[in-house]
């Protein structure tokens, strides 16, 4: 085996995959062959660092330099400088956003202090295509642990004592899931594991499997030996290339050294796996719409009970786990349930992965402890909101989730905090919004995309998001009356009760938590028929300030629909309402700032 | 895979190929590596350094390097930084180097006819 000095690691998530991280990669490679240092230095391809604002981004250790933003361009400098001088090339390294200071190591970057990464552990650190780097972090001794010393029932012991709960959005106990399927009578049972991550913006399963696939695998085994199942599927979506390509090397490589497959550890214990392909239907994650799937039918919604713990794939007992679910559950193993459960609040244990996107300036992947605020994870891990904008409203839980605004930002994060806000931890996406935001846009947003993705089988999702969406168009349209606002709030409580599956379950919530804490926004689009943001187009007027206007006339030639008129130098311009098609080039355009929106 | 025997041997082996990663105290052991250091020959005295830092398996142990020291005429120079104490070794050859992490890292007993201040008199 070779001795390398120096790891230089280049994160290979699709975040940074998108901007050329493989060609630097291989730039890497090149000029280290050509500096003679391809003996001493050795390139490696990880999963997601998380801090994907700062994209792409390249570690060198032993130093734990962290450059980000690197360009092809910038590899050179990096070679010459660093790896062949020693000379750490500070121009190129992380910035902090809120402290403006250069960052020189990895472990003083703000964005990582209030984490703690237990299902992220591995990501960024390995080579997720490497059983051995996997194996040299600990992987696989849970199973080892498992299969040799532990008895199922002590397995499922230690993970209801942990206190994991599902991290797929509902939030069930995930040791009381594996006891009913290991009691579910049966001769044939099966493992699953949902990856079919549909959220807007979510991205942390997709992560997992990027970075630390054999971590899904190990994971799937051990719940395997502890329900009595020896056959696993991971339901993954084909939008997903890069995460389907590494956990089939994972899963092949995994069979390769015994680690799947027959007699595993010559315990006498069999499991095998393979990974499912989904088209990418939202509903497919609703746990009864994936096994359908896996059974190759159209992707539906079924009436619970049975659960698939007692009737799932192929009417077989079925244990359905999220990926983020399953990559603590080697750690609960190695370090024991009071080490997982000392982590977290008093309901909701252990950590809790999180995309952080929107009016953000640390857009990107981080874990926390259960309990961290709101306003610790926007402001000091999320690093705050750019261009010094307010604070809004923060969305969790993606399309079934809710708006929380300022006044809950000290409220502590967990599963029923959350619930008790109107909104939901959902699988973890977190989409900040600031005073540019319109809060009826943004539930129309979230309503257009669950009126396409319900599946149609029952009524009042099917018929009732449309009808939502009808009414939320004709409220940013202007032509909304107080009775439409009522209408919605009836047909949203209505479709909230009276839909088949948790889809439709939760469409409505974007709209009640908008309406329970945004009200006066509804109120200003349908009696004042203004749009406080200044985001709905129907609702809005561009007003040349004649006090402030120099009579340059450039404003009317940049109009594309020649709306503006005046007379150069002689006569104030003056807009035209009926033909302004609301485009806001005049307000870019004017170099007084003499055109205002309202 | 039959025992667990087996999984210990792979990760025992492969924990060497990452070590750098995991481990961020103990022993810093920093080679000039300028165009003075790399000109008198520091590449090798820094190859060796690792190749024994493997070889004996030595946990926390850092090797790095840095840009000129300043005294461009005593390269290839080390300095190993143990705790609060720093040492800094002059004029070095590869075997030099393997003498150091010998003697210095594993025994604990500072090289002297190595260091600047055996040199300088």
């Amino acid at each position: 085996m070779d001795l390398y000095r120096s790891h230089v690691l280049v994160c290979g998530g699709t975040g940074c995959v998108s901007s050329e991280s493989e060609k630097i990669i291989d730039t890497f490679n090149e000029l280290l062959v050509e500096h003679g240092l391809d003996h001493e230095v050795k390139v490696v391809r990880t999963g997601c660092f998380g801090l994907c604002e700062a994209g792409p981004v390249v570690v060198v250790y032993p130093e734990g330099a962290f450059y980000s933003m690197i360009k092809v361009s910038d590899v050179p400098t990096i070679v010459e400088e660093h790896l062949l001088k020693g000379r750490i090339v500070t121009d190129l390294l992380y910035k902090d956003h809120t402290t403006a200071e250069t960052m020189n190591s990895i472990d003083d970057v703000g964005f990582y202090k209030k984490q703690r990464r237990v299902a992220l552990r591995n990501c960024g650190v390995i080579n997720p295509e490497s059983i051995e780097e996997y194996i040299a972090f600990d992987g696989y001794q849970a199973l080892g642990k498992v299969l040799t010393e532990m008895t199922p029932d002590q397995v499922i012991d230690i993970i209801k004592h942990s206190g994991l709960r599902g991290r797929g959005g509902g939030g069930f106990p995930t040791g009381m899931k594996w006891e009913f399927t290991q009691k579910a009578a049966g001769d044939l049972k099966y493992v699953a594991c949902n990856a079919d991550e549909g959220d807007p913006g979510a991205f942390m399963d997709r992560s997992v499997l990027e970075g630390d696939p054999h971590a899904i695998v190990e994971a799937m085994a051990i719940a395997g030996y502890a329900v009595g199942a020896s056959k696993g599927f991971v339901y993954v979506r084909a939008e997903y290339p890069i995460a389907v390509k590494r956990l089939q090397i994972a899963i092949d490589d995994a069979k390769e050294n015994g680690l799947l497959g027959e007699d595993i550890f010559g315990t006498g214990f069999d499991f095998d796996m393979e990974i499912r392909l989904g088209a990418g239907a939202f509903v497919c994650g609703e746990e009864t719409a994936l096994i359908a799937s896996i059974e190759g039918k159209r992707g539906m919604p079924k009436v619970r009970p049975p659960f698939p713990a007692v009737k799932g794939i192929f009417d077989k007992p079925t244990l359905l786990n999220n990926v983020e679910t399953f990559a603590n559950v080697p750690q609960i193993i190695l370090k024991g349930a009071e080490w997982f459960a000392s982590i977290g609040t008093e309901k909701s244990k252990g950590t809790k992965v999180f995309a952080l996107a929107g009016k953000i300036n640390n857009t990107g992947l981080l874990e926390i402890p259960m309990g961290t605020t709101l306003r610790e994870t926007i402001y000091e891990v999320g690093g705050g909101i750019p261009n010094g904008k307010a604070f809004k409203a923060v969305q969790t839980g993606g399309p079934s989730g809710g708006c929380i605004p300022a006044e809950y930002l000290d409220t502590p994060i967990d599963y029923d905090n959350l619930i008790s806000l109107g909104s939901m931890m959902g699988s973890g996406g977190m989409i900040v919004l600031d005073e540019d935001n319109c809060m009826v846009d943004v539930a129309r947003f979230f309503l257009d995309f669950t009126e396409e993705e319900s599946c149609g089988k029952c009524t009042p999702c099917r018929e009732g998001t449309k009808r939502m969406h009808e009414l939320l168009d004709k409220i940013v349209d202007g032509k909304g009356t107080m009775e439409d606002v009522e209408k919605l709030e009836t047909l949203a409580k209505t479709i909230k009760g009276a839909s088949l599956c948790g889809l439709g379950q939760t469409a409505p919530n974007p709209v009640l938590s908008t309406l329970k804490y945004f009200r006066h926004e509804y109120e200003a689009h349908v009696i004042d028929h203004k749009c406080p943001a200044g985001v709905c187009a129907a609702l809005l007027q561009y007003l040349v300030i004649p006090d402030l206007c120099k009579k340059c006339g450039i404003c009317a030639a940049k109009c594309p629909v020649n709306c503006i008129s005046g007379v150069k130098g002689k006569e104030v311009y003056l807009i035209d309402q009926d033909k302004c098609i609301k485009c806001g080039a005049c307000l870019d355009a004017c170099p007084f700032k003499a055109i205002k929106k309202g | 895979m039959k025992s667990i025997a087996e999984l210990e041997a792979i990760r025992k082996r492969a924990q060497d190929g990452v070590k750098l990663r995991s481990e961020r105290d103990g022993v810093r052991v920093v080679v000039g590596m300028a165009t003075c250091g790399i000109a008198a020959g520091a590449r090798p005295v820094m190859m060796a350094l690792v190749e024994e830092v493997n070889k004996r398996q030595l946990k926390n142990v850092v090797i790095t390097q840095t840009g000129c020291i300043g005294a461009c005429r005593l390269e290839p120079m080390v300095e190993v930084y143990k705790g609060e104490e720093k040492t800094t070794y002059v004029k070095l050859t590869p075997e030099d180097a393997r003498k150091i992490v010998a003697e210095h890292l594993v025994n604990g007993h500072v090289v002297k006819e190595c260091t600047i201040g055996a040199y300088e008199k």
